[in-house]
């Protein structure tokens, strides 16, 4: 399942309705990503998600098929937020199925890396001190960097 | 033709009709570039028709043109 969707995105609902879908599977991992309350020391008041109609979409199905391809996985799952979000509302959920626990751990962890450097999206941050918009840190290209191996 | 801005260029593109002799991508960011010299950044992405454009592409009326600044999901 691939979507770029506006609120809720209720990580436990996918959750389970990825492990009933997933048979044959020994193993599922998966990943929530949330909005911090705070960053760099300042209280976050809200995130505004910012993202290309359908350039979004085919870049994290890409990904998705990615992976799936490189850890051989039975599925995979990327639920992508846009819009306005609150502190501590989910903006990511990646799911990932497969025979044994590390390839399940590594596509998670793989897609993540990829999303983070990679797929159309825009962040801008609203604080108690001003607007910021978000862009990849260099120890998420580095993180990136470790699957090119 | 339409203009598309993402993220940060949302916030200082520049808007008002493009003069009729640009004709590609490169003539398109060189004009919108002078109105922002944030657009001539080389890490911001061009992209026509949902595909990305690494070098210069002719530009028709009905094409439409993003600029994708930097990118950061999850």
């Amino acid at each position: 399942m691939i979507a770029i969707q506006g609120p809720p995105l209720d990580a436990a609902a996918l959750l389970a309705d990825f492990g009933a879908q997933a048979a044959g599977a020994g193993a599922i991992a998966s990943f929530t990503g949330l909005v911090r309350r705070e960053n760099d020391g300042a209280t976050v008041s809200d995130l505004e998600l910012d993202h290309h109609p359908r350039l979004t979409e085919k870049a994290v199905a890409a990904i998705g098929a990615d992976a799936r391809a490189r850890f051989g996985l039975i599925d995979v799952a990327i639920v992508h937020r846009h819009g306005r979000l609150l502190p501590g509302e989910a903006i990511v959920f990646v799911a990932a199925a497969a025979p044994h626990r590390r390839a399940a751990f590594d596509a998670v962890d793989y897609v993540m890396d990829r999303l983070k450097t990679e797929a159309p999206f825009w962040k801008r941050e609203r604080r108690s001190d001003g607007a910021f918009w978000l862009e990849a840190r260099d120890s998420d290209h580095a993180a990136r960097r470790r699957w090119e191996a | 033709m339409r203009i598309l801005f993402f993220g940060r260029l949302r916030d200082v593109a520049p808007v008002g009709p493009v003069p009729a002799d640009v004709r590609d991508t490169g003539a398109l960011r060189a004009w919108l570039g002078g109105r922002c010299p944030e657009l001539l950044d080389p890490s911001i992405r061009v992209v026509v028709n949902d595909e990305i454009i690494p070098g210069d592409r002719p530009l028709d009326n009905d094409d439409e043109v993003a600029f994708l600044p930097a990118m950061s999901g999850g």
